[in-house]
């Protein structure tokens, strides 16, 4: 009890609102790192899965790559590549791009591959090319199930981006390991109560995006 | 809260069980004392390197010819200082510095000397430390050999006349310790910038110094990454660090004749040694055991 009222007098005391080690900083940076992460996945898985899923060719691979990526260990693979690449926020970001890259491939394939037949036969008919049929039949009635793709990394990769402060200066993970090592457990736990807080809000705010559209293509009628 | 309660009362339970048995066992006809007070009970902490320190006195004693008891990874400083001020441990490898501050929480850092010489004064009746070891396992600062040479550095207090922007990486809680930025600066006059490196000096630490993305960090003085040409620990003239040289504490039951060579040890273990142990058993993950008879069998004119 007496932790849970130090943690909160620690997210209210003025002096961690301020300065490079204040908490808009590092949220800004945990937002940044989170938001370039989903941005590279996506350029990377969007076009992988979209592929899979328009020429319905990999169903397996798709499988193995979901479930091998749930054990990676992240932590593990950002020692690896800062070994590689330095420290610095580019090691934490690659492995965090790994992470999220599943995903997006999995929610863009299976939606992808599941729009309607009869939509693409008829597409097919009436005569667009291969990439007309991806583009305007199969990706508008994709899109709540790739949204729910990038929903799901962005989830994983807001929670997880606190491993950037393993090897850089960066995101709210500064105070979760900051506090772990100097038993400063309402630094540690208010580190962690941000964090949650930050993965709410990114969730409810992908799903408020996800109705948004919705509104938005049944006001203008069918997307077909 | 709640559980943690519990599992300490387990804890204690389990541990009470034990030294019912331990008394029971140890004390079979009348007092025994003769029989109990051959048998040296020799402790360590849990961490790998104590462990080998530990090893290498139970070999060095059994060699000479005493019984030892091995009594290894007791576990940290609040878990097995109890037993040793109970007598139940008779030999226990420790580090002057942080010994010293449980008995003198006050104590501020000093020379290795100052260190030790507080530290004797400082061991309650029954217990003693014995001479303490050149060989150490404390923080210190380090630079690549490269950056020592090409400013002419090695001291802390040089680090001052550097004209380049020095970058100080090392575990997060560092930052804020005595020994981070502001205590650089206090202390030495000197200005860094702080990166967190959370491997606590370990090789993304080592990389990050050869690449020249930190011109500075906090390795530990026995770390394996110190071994090899390429970093230097930066002298400590103002005793900023806390020294922390490997010291046997020993209780009263330990003789002279022991004590003597136990002193030899020390005496023998230099810096480099206590790094090389540790490398070893880092690199070929070798019972402490097969490592401590290794360096015995390389000392064995100077234990004599």
């Amino acid at each position: 009890m007496n932790l849970l009222v130090e943690t909160v007098l620690w997210l209210v005391d003025p002096i961690h609102w301020s300065g490079p080690d204040g908490i808009p900083t590092r949220l800004a940076q945990h937002v940044g790192v989170t938001l370039t992460v989903i941005a590279i996945a996506g350029v990377i898985a969007l076009p992988i899965g979209a592929w899979m899923g328009h020429t319905r060719r990999g169903e397996a691979t798709i499988a193995t790559l979901v479930n091998g990526s749930r054990a990676l260990p992240t932590l593990g693979l950002v020692t690896l590549f800062a070994l590689w690449m330095g420290i610095g926020v580019r090691a934490p970001i690659l492995a965090l791009v790994i992470l999220a890259i599943p995903s997006i491939v999995a929610g863009t394939y299976s939606g992808i591959s599941s729009a309607s037949r009869q939509a693409v036969e008829a597409a097919r008919a009436l005569g667009h090319t291969s990439w007309q049929t991806l583009t305007r039949v199969e990706a508008p009635l994709a899109m709540p199930t790739i949204g729910g793709g990038f929903q799901s990394a962005l989830l994983q990769v807001v929670a997880t981006a606190t491993i950037a402060a393993y090897v850089a200066d960066v995101g709210l993970g500064r105070y979760i390991f900051a506090g772990l090592k100097s038993r400063d457990y309402p630094e540690m736990l208010a580190g962690s109560v941000l964090t949650i807080l930050l993965a709410l809000l990114a969730t409810a705010g992908a799903a408020g995006v996800g109705r948004l559209y919705r509104r938005l293509t049944t006001n203008e009628g069918n997307p077909l | 809260m709640k559980t943690s309660t519990r599992v300490l009362g387990i804890v204690a339970a389990a541990s009470g069980v034990a030294l019912l048995a331990g008394c029971a066992s140890g004390d079979p006809i009348g007092s025994g004392d003769a029989a109990a007070s051959e048998t040296i009970v020799i402790g360590s902490q849990d961490y790998y390197s104590n462990e080998i320190i530990a090893e290498i006195y139970a070999q060095a004693l059994e060699d000479a010819g005493y019984d030892i008891q091995r009594d290894f990874r007791i576990g940290q400083r609040e878990a097995y200082l109890p037993e040793i001020e109970a007598g139940r441990i008779d030999l226990f490898p420790e580090y002057t510095g942080p010994l010293l501050l449980v008995w003198e929480p006050d104590a501020t850092p000093g020379t290795a000397e100052e260190v030790y010489d507080a530290l004797v004064a400082a061991v309650p009746d029954g217990l003693r430390v014995l001479d303490q070891s050149d060989a150490s396992d404390q923080d210190s600062y380090v630079v690549t050999r490269d950056f020592a040479e090409q400013y002419a550095v090695t001291t802390i207090a040089d680090l001052a006349n550097v004209p380049v922007p020095i970058t100080l990486g090392g575990n997060s809680e560092g930052e804020n310790r005595p020994i981070g930025p502001a205590g650089l600066k206090a202390t030495y006059g000197v200005d860094v910038a702080f990166t967190p490196i959370e491997d606590g000096g370990g090789p993304l630490t080592v990389k990050a110094l050869l690449d020249n993305q930190v011109q500075l960090a906090v390795i530990y003085t026995a770390s394996p990454s110190m071994a090899g040409d390429d970093l230097v620990a930066l002298e400590d003239p103002d005793g900023f660090m806390l020294a922390s040289h490997v010291v046997p504490l020993a209780s009263d039951k330990l003789d002279d004749a022991a004590a003597a060579l136990i002193d030899k040890v020390s005496a023998a273990m230099s810096a480099a040694d206590l790094v090389a142990l540790n490398t070893e058993s880092v690199e070929t993950e070798a019972p402490a055991a097969t490592i401590a008879s290794a360096w015995l069998a390389g000392h064995a004119d100077d234990l004599q």
